[in-house]
């Protein structure tokens, strides 16, 4: 992709990011927290993108070890997110 | 490998982007909330999919490997974490989001040819490494202080602000050159990261315990901000889009939390905030009276209040007793008392997190009110219960310009007809200061452990009628 496309993406990211941030309740900021967290695990398809494309050993080690610790981010960030959620119950009335 | 186009590829990218979005936006309410975690998930799984679709050839067992290594400690984490340990649990998180875009941005440094690279790439490169490794080292030193491992007091060394400015310099002295393609070297690049390494330590060690909120929000909002760099670095859209949400986010949450501090970012990082206050004031007697009563008196006074506010501060958590003010809180409601609990910002170690441990004990979402929207409520209110909180409830914050805290937004405990403050002894909260709440005609100390206290008034609620 040409430099300026991904230098507009980001910038109106930052926009989009702002605004529906804004928008969460106090209540929620740890979950958001820990999801958003997960969210920028996807570095993990960076990761799977060098792991596959390595010329010797040590390279090989190297990104696979990112493929370990952006998996960790992504799976256990969405899990423990789904736990406190469900926590969060409405009184019954 | 499979043919994916590059035009195909970068559709399901926007495809799971969007999931993204959409997936943060549910968050906005505790209703949705859940469905928007899943949706979120969802997406990161088909831009998981087609990656590895389109790139994985010979070497897919490594890579599968790596996914089934991770996934398990992962699911072992997320299990097993109590919801007190939640900001530790973050900051783990924060330094493996950090890493992993450093090293996805590194390897194109250290395992291509750098000389194909443009200085835009290589730039990138020094941004992502210079984040991802300060998030990394600085989300540890966060985590050993959340956890108590290291002293949760600042450590000051000597010169500390000169020497960070130096690495700071040195950093960017070193970015740079590593991000001009006819001088660039991977030995930079090795020295940029150990420098950064140290950078990271030396910028978390001097800040207290009580300023890890901010930190931990602080370098959620790095760890996006070192993804979108990766991304840059790679050309793929989707993690610059994540990247940069988690980047506001984190930001976001920075700034809300430095405002109810009452401080500013620049002072939270330059630390040593809690050692010199701390023994400066420890000087002063406290020989003012303050009127203290029994738990079946505040059971008495509870019991026939019309509103109750409770104020839990994260002394509730650290007493074990949010499921006892939970039940009393019930009982409460059986007997047909309005209750309401209001939430500072700073009530927990990390933002939203008195929430959090208030839903694990089963209060209702709705009951949970944070401070805009409770402060008004309080004149109308029989009895504010506070309950290991107490600098956000003192009102000099508003009105004593000489205090530390003031101008600190601070919930207005002392506007309702009568105060019940549940409390170990008289000492003062992090900020050093006395809390002008406790000496009201009107507020009523009931010292002890939070959790013995309120298993009493349960009791006494009980036997009423």
């Amino acid at each position: 992709m040409e430099l300026i496309s991904l230098i507009i993406i980001f910038v109106l990211a930052l926009f989009i990011g702002y605004e529906i941030i804004t928008k969460v309740p106090p209540t929620l900021h740890t979950p958001l927290m820990s999801g958003s967290n997960a969210i920028s695990g996807v570095v993990i398809v960076g990761a799977i993108i060098i792991a596959s494309n390595t010329h010797n050993t040590i390279a090989t080690i190297f990104s696979v070890v990112g493929v370990i610790l952006a998996t960790i981010n992504v799976v256990g960030g969405f899990l423990v997110t789904d736990r406190m959620l469900a926590m969060f119950k409405k009184s019954k009335k | 490998m499979l043919e994916i186009s590059s035009n195909i590829e970068n559709i399901l990218y926007l495809i799971s982007a969007s999931m993204f979005i959409l997936g943060i936006k549910r968050l906005a309410s505790p209703a949705t909330a859940r469905n928007g975690n899943r949706l979120s998930s969802i997406a990161m799984l088909i831009a998981i999919i087609v990656t590895a679709l389109k790139y994985t050839d010979t070497n897919i067992q490594w890579i599968i490997i790596g996914l089934i290594i991770g996934s398990f400690i992962g699911v072992i984490l997320s299990k097993y974490v109590q919801m007190t340990a939640m900001p530790q649990l973050v900051a783990v998180f924060n330094a493996f989001g950090g890493a992993a875009s450093g090293i996805v941005a590194m390897y194109e440094v250290i395992f291509r040819n750098s000389a194909d690279h443009s200085a835009f790439v290589l730039a990138s490169v020094a941004f992502a490494t210079i984040v991802g490794s300060v998030t990394f080292t600085g989300s540890f030193i966060a985590f050993g202080k959340l956890q108590e491992i290291l002293t949760t007091k600042p450590i000051l060394l000597p010169l500390r602000n000169y020497l960070n400015v130096l690495l700071i310099l040195a950093v960017l002295a070193l970015g740079i050159l590593l991000s001009i393609p006819e001088l660039s070297d991977v030995n930079y690049l090795y020295l940029l990261v150990g420098i950064s390494l140290i950078l990271g330590i030396l910028i978390v060690i001097p800040i207290g315990g009580a300023d890890m909120p901010v930190v931990v929000a602080l370098l959620n909002s790095y760890s996006g901000i070192a993804g979108a760099g990766a991304g840059f670095v790679l050309g793929n859209p989707v993690l610059i889009i994540s990247g940069s949400l988690v980047g506001a986010s984190g930001l976001i949450l920075t700034r809300i939390m430095t405002k109810a501090m009452n401080r500013s970012l620049l002072n939270v990082m330059l630390g040593g905030f809690g050692s010199e206050e701390g023994s400066s004031s420890s000087g002063e007697e406290e020989t003012r009276p303050v009127t203290s009563l029994t738990a079946e008196d505040a059971a008495m006074i509870l019991g026939y209040a019309e509103s109750v506010i409770f104020v839990p501060g994260y002394g509730l958590a650290v007493a074990q007793a949010q499921h006892q003010i939970n039940e009393l809180s019930t009982l409460l409601k059986d007997k047909g008392v309005s209750v309401k609990f209001a939430i500072h910002p700073v009530a927990g170690r990390m933002p939203g997190h008195m929430n959090v441990l208030l839903a694990e004990a089963n209060v209702p979402y709705d009951e949970l009110k944070d401070l805009e929207e409770i402060n008004n409520e309080f004149d109308r209110t029989d009895v504010a219960v506070v309950v290991g909180a107490n600098d956000v409830t003192n009102p000099n914050a508003r009105t004593d310009k000489s205090s530390p805290i003031y101008g600190m937004p601070i919930l207005n405990v002392d506007k309702a007809k009568s105060v019940i403050v549940l409390k170990r002894s008289m000492a003062s909260g992090f900020s050093g200061v006395q809390n002008e709440l406790f000496f009201l005609d009107k507020t009523n100390m009931l010292f002890g452990d939070a959790k013995d206290s309120i298993e009493g008034m349960v009791k006494e609620v009980r036997e009423l009628d």
